[in-house]
């Protein structure tokens, strides 16, 4: 469709012409190597580029199990002499990492759990029940993506501030049991997908809900675990409202606590990289698992 | 004729069941999500507006006060200076990393081997937590003990402050979040590049089109609604700019990385400003808002050349 709007309209040619013309194309594609050289130049730039992407996460790894007298040496020790675990005895044993680590899982799964409960049965309901004001409902449901939440952060403290849950696990799941996001995901797959089970069903007497549960979802597995995916790892990730909302060690995040850890123990990197391998290494672990459901996720809720 | 009159009520009657167990249904099904989302977005957004015009102190309600926060912030030096920051970031970060991420996903979108592997390594940086990377980078960058600092002293170059230098703060913070932010452009432009039917690029070979005039008059115009959207994305992330600087620079040295969302956190909650904070954010929000609409409209009406 855009082809037409870019290139002419292409004016009747004998087919001779027409003839020379692929030939001379395809003898140009295989000169200027489009396909036979642009593999080994495409490996040239993206084996060095996606190195430099992840090198700084290998030197987090390596310096973990240095000595802080090893990082502080001029020039710098590249590898560790052994594999030195200090910094990991420090973290874990000279400060509350195991309960922000602890906190941070019960939050996240807490929050995966939550969302694809409420957003695959929000969605579904948008996409498949007519009731009324869903349209409408559903537009402002998706306006709201558009609100940060830095302009609506001082509000949801005071409301998390007289429900008494400030400093409280709850003030952190509660904002994560759903998400206009995740609604939007699960609402444009229960679209593609095809009714005639759904009707089946019906006519075989299960009510709403027995549809939902035994047959609908089973079949959304795919679309489930793109969002339990991104779900964990947002709510993993997230530092602003933990920060805000959690005043005492022993409810903070491992984000919130890791930061914190950072302020007290300025100069010893061995134990803070210790301390952020341990932090990122759940996300990426799910990432490397779930990754084909995660870029579908995310392609999927720009195509749709 | 008085069956007819009973099947029409009786097809009323149904059809007048069907649409309340439809109502039910529905708003049993997505009752929950609507009250959580609405009610934490719309309420406090109502409230945020009300707060700007107080002096609360986030502890008490505070006292209407009017427009005086409106007019304290049109003359706050740090307002100014944070307001420039998160423009010179989204300056520093928008073009190139919308330029890097279509050439990598260019780079990616061919049949060749280790595809996979590639995508991981861009995405990696993208998924790990913003506060967790702030933290490494600011031991990469450590004017004393950092990598970077050594490896420019073995090649015989000048050490630098880079995060504790006023001049050199935020280029590096716009470097780092380049590269935390930058993976998400390549993953979208390369599923955009992968919905080109091969036969609009054969058309335009055909037709003379040589490797670059294929780039510019097919790929680029192509993908221009992505190219927006990634445009608008960025404006949105930039401007919410705040765990890359509050696990590296804490919006220092002499402000020069103090971005808005840290300067209306600092504001409410280290300052207990919160009625002044609110205003910021209103000023934050439509801000952003404006820059939002100009990228689409200015997307829609021309062909953006990246």
């Amino acid at each position: 469709m855009t082809s037409q709007q870019v290139l002419p309209p292409v004016p009747y040619v004998d087919m001779a012409v027409h003839r020379a013309r692929i030939a001379e194309a395809e003898r140009r594609t295989r000169r200027s190597g489009w396909r036979r050289h642009v593999p080994q130049r495409g490996h040239m730039l993206l084996l060095p580029l996606s190195i430099i992407m992840v090198l700084p996460f290998v030197w987090m790894l390596l310096t973990s199990f240095m000595t802080n007298s090893e990082i502080n040496r001029i020039p710098p020790t590249l590898l560790p002499h052994h594999l030195y675990t200090g910094g990991y005895k420090t973290v874990l044993a000279s400060s509350d990492f195991p309960y922000w680590f602890l906190n941070s899982l019960i939050v996240s799964g807490a929050a995966v759990i939550a969302q694809l409960v409420l957003c695959s049965l929000a969605g579904y309901a948008f996409a498949r029940i007519q009731f009324r004001g869903s349209t409408v409902v559903l537009i402002v449901l998706l306006a709201t993506a558009l609100i940060p939440f830095q302009l609506t952060v001082i509000p949801t403290f005071l409301i998390f501030h007289d429900l008494g849950l400030i400093n409280t696990l709850g003030a952190l799941i509660v904002p994560q049991l759903t998400s206009a996001l995740g609604i939007y995901l699960m609402y444009s797959f229960f679209q593609s997908f095809p009714r005639e089970l759904e009707e089946a069903g019906r006519i075989d007497g299960c009510s709403r809900l027995q549809v939902f549960w035994k047959i609908v979802l089973p079949l959304a597995r795919p679309a489930l675990a793109a969002l339990g995916i991104i779900t964990f790892i947002y709510a993993w990730n997230d530092l602003f409202w933990p920060l805000i909302a959690i005043t005492s060690s022993h409810t903070y995040t491992v984000q919130v606590g890791l930061a914190t850890f950072q302020g007290e123990h300025v100069t010893q990197w061995s134990a803070i990289m210790a301390g952020t391998v341990l932090t990122t290494a759940p996300v990426l672990l799910v990432f490397l698992f779930g990754q084909r459901r995660f870029v579908q996720a995310i392609t999927g809720a720009v195509k749709g | 004729m008085a069956t007819t009159l009973d099947e029409a009520t009786v097809v009323r009657d149904a059809n007048r069941r069907i649409r309340r167990s439809g109502n039910i249904a529905g708003w049993s099904f997505a009752g929950p999500s609507v009250f959580v989302v609405l009610g934490l977005s719309f309420i406090p957004m109502i409230w945020a507006a009300y707060l700007s015009f107080t002096n609360s102190d986030l502890v008490s309600n505070g006292h209407f006060i009017g427009l005086a926060n409106y007019a304290a912030l049109s003359k706050d030096p740090l307002l100014r200076q944070a307001f420039t920051n998160t423009l010179l970031l989204a300056l520093l970060y928008l073009p190139i990393g919308l330029a890097a991420g279509l050439g990598v996903a260019i780079l990616l979108n061919q049949k060749i081997k280790l595809i996979g592997f590639y995508r991981t390594c861009f995405l990696v940086p993208f998924v790990a937590s913003a506060a967790a990377e702030g933290l490494l980078f600011g031991f990469i960058f450590d004017p004393d003990f950092g990598i970077v600092n050594a490896g420019l002293q073995a090649v015989g170059l000048p050490r630098q402050g880079f995060l504790s230098n006023p001049s050199q703060a935020l280029v590096v913070l716009a470097i780092v979040y380049f590269w935390t932010q930058f993976g998400f452009n390549i993953v979208i432009y390369l599923a955009a590049l992968q919905d080109i039917p091969e036969e609009v690029l054969e058309a335009a070979s055909i037709d003379g089109a040589g490797r670059w005039s294929r780039f510019w008059h097919v790929v680029v115009p192509t993908i221009r609604p992505v190219t927006v959207f990634l445009l608008v994305w960025g404006l949105i992330d930039v401007f919410q700019f705040f765990d890359l600087v509050y696990t590296t620079t804490k919006g220092g040295p002499l402000n020069s990385t103090l971005t808005l969302v840290y300067y209306i956190w600092e504001l409410a909650f280290n300052f207990f400003t919160a009625g002044y904070g609110a205003a910021v954010a209103y000023v934050l929000f439509f801000t952003s808002l404006i820059a939002i609409i100009t990228a689409l409209v200015y997307g829609r009406r021309r062909r953006l050349t990246l």
